[in-house]
């Protein structure tokens, strides 16, 4: 039991925490100094200054021909549809995972409780289910997208394709982790009230468990699909579809007023996906 | 329904839910029509081959991709390359984010409304409108800076700055603290602007001025959620640094990007195994600090 009056400050417990946390701090500040080799002043020196101010001055007017707006309408289309299908796939990936890794649904709680108790064999095979698709999740998304876009560019070919693979694999992962995080927080007395009428785990699933979490679903979703429209912009730098690969060849080219056109056309576009997202969440 | 006892009729108590159970209106039939079409427009722009991706064919590519993967390079060479590339990815994501953290703090107070020019610091001063406005010019320049730093993608900030200072893991490290600074100072703008006005006020009334009271009634108040912020962002920079180097600006990345290039699967796997090692440790890391911080 917690003592009722505990002092703020107890200074018979002093903690290292502060001065290793200080020590480690200062040694990874100064070996990643040196490691990524800062250099300052080479921002400023002539070859930089001079660089820094062609691409400035290279950036305006920004390109506005008909022909390269024109040019940019099919990218930035298929930015939009890459993140649309991306997120789709990744609830298709996260969904079905992040509930089986969900602690209070596939081992304890009151639902296993009363089908596990006396069967440890069970028990295990349920607690393996749930750490493989935790595993599994966690594998998904601490590999970036850039990477999984590139690897599905070489098992399936350049285009928009691995893009939404990439996106669905990546945001499966996340979105699966925080489904489950969701499923965790539920109260847990709906479903005990279904349980005693009988209901079986589907019917308890659909009608205790899914109407407590759809409107943080449907919030948190809409959030990851913003994330995903920036970062289906820019998979195209490995060949995956989308704005990207213009960015990545006008910048060869040192065209850098395309730059600034295509980044104006990412910023509206992004700023309408907002706004767009935040209409639909101002609905629920 | 008749109640018994009276042999009365009484009325029926609607159920929850029964009121918007009536039809569905016209505007969430907008929003499902305006979804679906989404989907479909999705779908059919693309060439998604989802078909192709379940059948025996397109699913099979991706596992001869997979099993090529196997085993892993465990050679002396690759393990020092994949370690060295790993320290280098921290170092980028560590340093950028300091960075940011600077380029936030320094941007952000002149970014929140309540500290420039309006609220309860400024309510009791006479002043005369050019004198507000003069006020609101840094706050408008600051929140379009912010806005700009933020809007452009890092990858784009890595290509930017791999131009002005020349390869190497240094570019990374400002594309990640440029970017980061604008999403830093945005966030730390909102906790700014819900600041509680109470010590505050208590610090006005003693005559402290506006220094003091930014470090004793502001500072304690933001800076656990500064914090936790900050380590937010850091475990999101972890997973970027180590993709930056597809641009040539060093760390895993770049090996990644050579590995995937020259079709060296068995190095990649090495090198991907190194990553979900790397960010696992830094998500473990920032759970940890945040749990002490706040």
């Amino acid at each position: 039991m917690k003592s009722p009056a505990r002092p703020y400050f107890n200074s018979e417990q002093k903690s290292l925490f502060p001065y290793l946390f200080t020590a480690l701090f200062l040694f990874a500040l100064v070996d990643s100094w040196r490691r990524v080799g800062v250099d300052l002043p080479l921002l400023f020196e002539r070859q930089g200054r001079e660089n820094l101010f062609k691409f400035i001055t290279g950036m305006f007017p920004p390109e506005h021909s008909a022909q390269f707006l024109s040019l940019m309408l099919r990218p930035a289309m298929e930015t939009i549809q890459i993140s649309v299908l991306g997120t789709l796939i990744a609830i298709a990936i996260g969904f079905p995972i992040g509930l089986l890794g969900t602690r209070n649904f596939s081992v304890g709680g009151i639902l296993n409780e009363a089908d596990t108790s006396g069967a440890p064999g069970r028990y295990a095979l349920r607690f393996s289910i749930y750490c493989a698709a935790r595993g599994l999740l966690s594998l998904f998304r601490s590999i970036p997208e850039f990477v999984w876009a590139f690897m599905f560019v070489r098992a399936v070919g350049l285009g928009p394709f691995p893009g939404v693979l990439a996106i669905g694999v990546a945001y499966g992962g996340m979105l699966g982790k925080v489904y489950s995080e969701i499923f965790e927080a539920v109260n847990a007395r709906p479903l005990e009230a279904l349980q005693s009428t009988g209901a079986n785990k589907l019917q308890i699933f659909f009608y205790g468990w899914l109407p407590q979490v759809l409107p943080n679903f449907v919030s948190y979703t809409l959030y990851r699909w913003e994330c995903a429209v920036r970062a289906s912009a820019v998979l195209g730098l490995v060949g995956a579809g989308g704005l990207g690969q213009q960015i990545e060849i006008s910048m060869r080219m040192f065209n850098f007023n395309e730059i600034l056109t295509i980044l104006i056309i990412l910023f509206v576009m992004v700023a309408a996906v907002d706004v767009l997202s935040s209409k639909i969440r101002a609905l629920l | 329904m008749i109640d018994e006892t009276h042999g009365e009729k009484v009325v029926a108590m609607p159920w929850p839910g029964h009121m918007q159970r009536s039809g569905p209106t016209l505007a969430n039939v907008l929003v499902t029509a305006s979804v679906v079409a989404l989907f479909v427009w999705s779908y059919l722009g693309s060439d998604i081959r989802l078909g192709e991706l379940l059948s025996r064919e397109g699913g099979g590519q991706i596992l001869a991709y997979v099993e090529k993967l196997f085993p892993p390079d465990i050679s002396a060479a690759t393990l020092s390359q994949g370690l060295r590339g790993a320290i280098e990815t921290f170092a980028i994501s560590f340093l950028g984010t300091l960075l940011a953290v600077t380029i936030g703090v320094l941007i952000v107070f002149f970014a929140s409304r309540n500290l420039m020019y309006s609220g309860l610091l400024y309510e009791m001063e006479a002043a005369s409108w050019w004198q507000r406005s003069l006020r609101m010019l840094p706050y408008l320049a600051a929140k379009s800076l912010l806005n700009i730093l933020r809007t452009i993608p890092e990858i784009v900030w890595a290509l930017i700055f791999v131009f002005i200072v020349g390869l190497g893991p240094f570019p990374g490290m400002l594309a990640l603290g440029v970017h980061t600074g604008g999403v830093l100072g945005k966030l730390f703008g909102e906790v700014l602007e819900d600041v509680d006005y109470q010590p505050i006020e208590a610090l006005q009334s003693t005559g402290a001025s506006r220094m003091q009271i930014l470090f004793y009634g502001i500072a304690p108040q933001v800076l656990p959620q500064f914090i936790s912020y900050t380590l937010y962002r850091w475990e999101v920079n972890i997973r970027v640094a180590a993709v930056l180097g597809f641009v040539g600006a060093g760390g895993l990345g770049q090996r990644i990007h050579i590995a995937i290039s020259l079709f060296l699967e068995h190095q990649l796997l090495t090198y991907l195994i190194f990553i979900y090692i790397l960010v696992t440790i830094v998500d473990y890391l920032s759970a940890y600090l945040r749990r002490k911080a706040t």
